[in-house]
């Protein structure tokens, strides 16, 4: 097969295969080689994302279902195969991680200076595995690369983090672990399930979407995804383990583990909870609802009093998401589109802050807000990359981070005014939390004298920002392009969800109460 | 009495259905005899003999195909499920020696008896994996147990060695009378030994209500559980499994594993079903007991041998949640498991005899601490092995797992599938430990020098990682085998 033939028919799996062969090859290349190894890593990088781009020009706009599926059997006498594919759900989702890893890569020349090679050898594994999940539309595979991930994560946090690194990559791992593993038997449940029904063993997700599950089975199993996308999102109270992991990880690891790997939280309720249980998921909104506002409101106020910058953005992400959440629970076009949008501008955004934070803490060896002070004259370059950044990620109009909010909340105001209400003042209370901070970090006097003698960013630095301040304005003021090649997979999901709600919830009667549906509680109480 | 007329097509039959077997103790009574003959320097070559000879045996059960063969007028049978565990059995031994020339060197126990006893045990698996008659997995469970009594002793000027060996001995004779007992009882009740004939006088007899047939099969329960180290009957494990020479710890936590779980596999799979749910209902608690137990204790482990001496015991427990759900699905799971613990336990053990440069405290987690970057072919392979005993993709611990647990979810067992993926989540922390020492912790100025691996040493380490990778990735084939194995026995 040629080359060309290759990538033609084989598109989606040279993404996934890419890094790990760049991986395998960066095993052969000598210790000392620092140089040679980061140009390989970003070569390897830049090439995936530019192949990634001939997905979005081969993408048709007008298909709702996957796109350049590629099927393979795997273990064929139970159903499981190779099965990967891109719709408009993870389409964005994909650019994301491949335009974020080169970016990110190039941000570690001089902020990762031991074990250079095994560091890269994690990076690109853990880029096979993050597109892996994104493309997965077998639960089989979906689940091995979403537990590959935590491996070279749990490594780049443990071995190349801060003070606590082992503590916070122990606890990463376990949280994210326990909370997958549940999953994992309710996979294999809704696995035997489906074979009850149709007599067919399949692990394929276009398969299993078909199934009517009954409501009382869709209850657990829709806890037990729950439960694994709750902690890796994180929501509000699973999300413990991200300030530390955030504050530990060097900064490669939080741009990642922000831009991408709290996706896959998200992206999993989009994909699997909600289209797959849907009366569940729709009975359980309200909580889910509830439990995103206190996010967003709880992620602000703590992101507030924060006295570590890098602490800041980690709480201010337990923010952001609850506004996906909440978007993606609305169920409708604008609520999901927003979410989508706004998981993409929390990648790039939030990437660039932990970018931002980095620059700084090489320069100074410290985040801590009161060591900082009238930067703005000292670094003029850095001052106005920051901006940029702390006004996107507040959301102000003209940025991305206003287009996804804005969505969401309208999303929201259709089906709950109420809840669209009270997490609006979760943005107020972004412009507090972020422009308090970049107030004292950057005007005011200088008080400490090594601040004088900071450096600008250099060229490098200002290469990899670059790219993202492009697209924090493009989205803001064109999120059209973005928009529209979403359509047709949320329409037909918001389509084949109400179906499926129906379908499932044939026999029961009008008015039903959630405690009657799933525990057949009636009103005295009795059974 | 009528005299047994002498049928010598029978006894050809028979000893065709054992070749494998005749094989191994051919080989260890040449290891015994060359051991007479050879000067002290060349004792290294009573290794390779073993290792022959092995490989011999392989090829041999290979050629005996899947088909079945009865031998010995149904003592013993040649089955799918004989020819797994076998080849379990001879892949775990033949590791063991490989590993043995590199340890023997090191340790002192480059001589004969060493490999010889190593042998015979491995043919006692092999009898007792095969027996179909409830004598035959008796006498494959003594011949193996022997010695290993001795050899987990071999180290006879250490304490932690005798300690270990008498505990074992002594517990050993226990387990061993409660399943001659049992096997007495279930005599007494249907006037025979041989498995299928019970199975097949279950419902006839109305056994499931008789006392003394029910008392028997608790008991031949009990005896088993022992072997495998379930518990509340695993007392022994930790200390036996610490004190052993490490090449004989790594052998008995696999082979002693396969050839009892492969007899307890057709004690359950044929007999249990018609006992009603009350013997599953038994083997569930174990399962939870063993699985829960194992990983607790093992959380507290600062030494790694004993810490994998516990996991071992909770591998145990995963393992029989396979032969709870009695039926197609969970044999095959429980077959397939125990080749992957076979491969993945084996490595486990052979990093960790490089990494320790001396027996005993050598096996501190603290002297670990900085190997993981500095020996980097030594900690990565170790890390595989964990990841793989903790059951995280890709590796072939979490097929075998997957397939486990979904045996428990397919039969309604899912609380129990719940509790042990549990189970593995707890199990991750202290498989990670190992790692957290070799990578993220400061090394110390200067690191110690692992041991230097042979050739041999390192064949097997590489074949251990290949087959982890390889049954994790393709798993497909060996699980059909596995599941034609488990068909046959049914059969």
């Amino acid at each position: 097969m040629t080359g060309v033939a290759l990538l033609d028919q084989h598109l989606l799996s040279v993404l996934i295969g890419l890094p790990l062969i760049g991986a395998a090859l960066l095993l052969f290349f000598p210790r000392e080689g620092n140089g040679a190894i980061r140009n390989f890593t970003l070569l390897v990088t830049v090439v995936e994302f530019l192949l990634s781009l001939s997905v979005v020009a081969r993408f048709d706009v007008a298909a709702a279902g996957m796109q350049l599926v590629e099927r393979v059997p795997w273990i064929p006498q139970y159903g499981i195969s190779y099965i990967v594919g891109v719709d408009g759900i993870s389409l964005w989702i994909l650019m994301l991680t491949t335009f974020i890893m080169p970016i990110t890569i190039l941000s570690t020349w001089s902020a990762v200076a031991k074990n250079v090679k095994e560091f890269m050898v994690f990076m690109l594994v853990l880029e096979t595995a993050m597109v892996g999940v994104f493309l997965a539309t077998d639960l089989f595979l979906f689940y091995i690369f979403w537990e590959l991930v935590l491996i070279p994560m749990y490594f780049l946090i443990g071995v190349w983090g801060g003070e606590r690194r082992i503590y916070a990559a122990i606890k990463f791992f376990l949280y994210t672990f326990a909370g997958s593993v549940l999953m994992l038997v309710a996979i294999i449940a809704l696995y035997f399930h489906h074979h009850a029904v149709t007599g067919v063993y399949t692990m394929d997700l276009m398969k299993l979407y078909e199934l009517t599950i009954p409501v009382k089975l869709q209850l657990w199993l829709f806890a037990a995804f729950f439960l694994a996308f709750a902690f890796k999102v994180p929501m509000f109270p699973f999300h413990t383990w991200l300030p530390d992991a955030h504050v530990e990880a060097p900064t490669a690891g939080s741009v990642i583990l922000a831009a991408v790997l709290l996706k896959m939280g998200t992206y999993g309720f989009l994909r699997f909870a909600m289209a797959l249980f849907p009366v569940a998921a729709a009975d359980w909104t309200p909580l889910i609802a509830v439990l995103a506002v206190i996010g967003i409101i709880y992620g602000a106020l703590v992101a507030m009093v924060q006295k570590d910058v890098k602490k800041l953005v980690a709480y201010s992400s337990v923010s952001h998401l609850g506004f996906v959440m909440l978007g993606l629970f609305a169920f409708n076009l604008q609520g999901i589109e927003g979410a989508i949008l706004q998981m993409v501008n929390h990648g790039i955004s939030t990437g660039a802050l932990f970018l931002i934070v980095g620059i700084i803490y090489e320069r100074r060896h410290t985040r801590l807000i009161s060591e900082f002070g009238g930067l703005a004259k000292v670094v003029p370059l850095f001052c106005f990359c920051f901006m940029v950044v702390t006004l996107s990620s507040i959301g102000v109009p003209g940025t991305n981070g206003f287009v996804g909010e804005f969505l969401i909340l309208l999303g929201v105001f259709k089906v709950q005014k109420w809840f669209a209400v009270v997490a609006a003042t979760g943005v107020i209370f972004a412009a507090v939390y972020m422009l308090w901070m970049f107030q004292r970090v950057m005007y005011g006097k200088i008080t400490n004298e090594e601040n004088l003698r900071l450096a600008d960013m250099n060229g490098r630095e200002v290469a990899y920002m670059l790219p993202l301040l492009l697209f924090i304005l493009w989205i803001g003021v064109y999120p059209q392009p973005f928009l529209r090649r979403m359509d047709a997979s949320v329409n037909a999901f918001v389509t084949r969800f109400e179906a499926k709600k129906q379908a499932a919830l044939a026999g029961s009667p009008a008015g039903e109460t959630v405690l009657v549906r799933y525990f057949d509680v009636k009103k005295g109480g009795a059974r | 009495m009528t005299p047994i007329p002498f049928d010598k097509a029978a006894l050809v039959q028979g000893l065709y259905s054992i070749l494998p077997e005749l094989v191994v103790i051919g080989t260890a009574i040449a290891v015994l005899l060359a051991d007479l003959l050879l000067p002290e320097r060349g004792k290294k070559s009573l290794c390779h003999l073993g290792i022959a000879g092995t490989a011999v045996a392989i090829l041999a059960a290979l050629s005996l195909g899947p088909g079945r063969i009865d031998g010995f007028s149904g003592m013993i049978v040649h089955d799918g499920v004989g020819l797994f565990i076998t080849l379990t059995i001879l892949a775990t031994t033949l590791l063991t020696l490989l590993m043995a020339t590199g340890y023997s060197e090191w340790e002192g126990t480059q001589k004969g008896e060493f490999y010889a006893l190593l042998l015979f045990s491995a043919a006692g698996m092999l009898f007792m994996a095969k027996g179909t008659d409830l004598m035959t997995v008796f006498l494959g469970l003594e011949t193996m147990s022997i010695p290993i009594y001795c050899l987990v002793g071999f180290h006879r000027d250490r304490m932690t060695s005798l300690e270990g060996a008498l505990k074992y001995f002594l517990l050993g004779a226990f387990a061993s009378g409660f399943l001659l007992y049992g096997i007495a009882l279930i005599y007494s009740a249907t006037g025979t030994t041989k498995i299928p004939a019970i199975a097949g006088m279950i419902g006839d007899l109305r056994l499931f209500g008789n006392p003394v047939f029910v008392a028997g099969v608790g008991l031949l329960l009990v005896g088993f559980a022992f072997k495998v180290s379930l518990v509340p009957f695993h007392m022994w494990t930790p200390d036996a499994y610490q004190g052993a020479p490490t090449v004989v710890t790594a052998f008995m936590a696999a082979g002693v594993k396969a050839a009892a779980f492969a007899a307890l596999l057709r004690v359950t799979m044929l007999i249990f079903p018609a006992l009603g749910p009350g013997m599953t209902n038994i083997l569930w608690v174990l399962a939870f007991l063993t699985m829960t137990v194992g990983n607790l204790a093992a959380l507290l482990q600062d030494n790694v041998k004993r810490m994998l001496a516990y996991s071992s015991i909770a591998h145990a427990g995963y393992i029989l949640v396979g032969l709870v759900s009695v039926d197609v699905a969970g044999g095959q799971a429980a077959l397939f498991y125990l080749l992957v613990y076979a491969f993945m336990n084996l490595g486990a053990f052979g990093v960790i005899m490089l990494l320790a440069h001396r027996e005993d405290d050598g096996y501190d987690i603290g002297n670990f601490k900085g190997v993981g970057f500095r020996y980097p072919a030594l900690g990565g392979l170790l890390t595989l092995f964990l990841v793989s005993l903790a059951g995280i993709p890709p590796t072939a611990g979490f097929i075998g797992k997957f397939y486990l647990f979904s045996a428990a979810v397919k039969n309604g067992y899912v609380g129990l599938a719940v509790l042990g993926v549990l189970n593995s989540a707890v199990s991750v922390y202290y498989y990670l430990r190992p790692v957290v020492y070799m990578y993220m912790l400061p090394a110390p100025g200067e690191v110690p020098v692992p041991r230097p691996p042979r050739t041999a040493f390192s064949l097997a380490l590489c074949i251990s990682a290949a087959a982890v990778l390889v049954l994790g990735l393709a798993p497909r084939s060996v699980l059909a085998f596995a599941e034609r194995s488990i068909l046959s026995l049914l059969m």
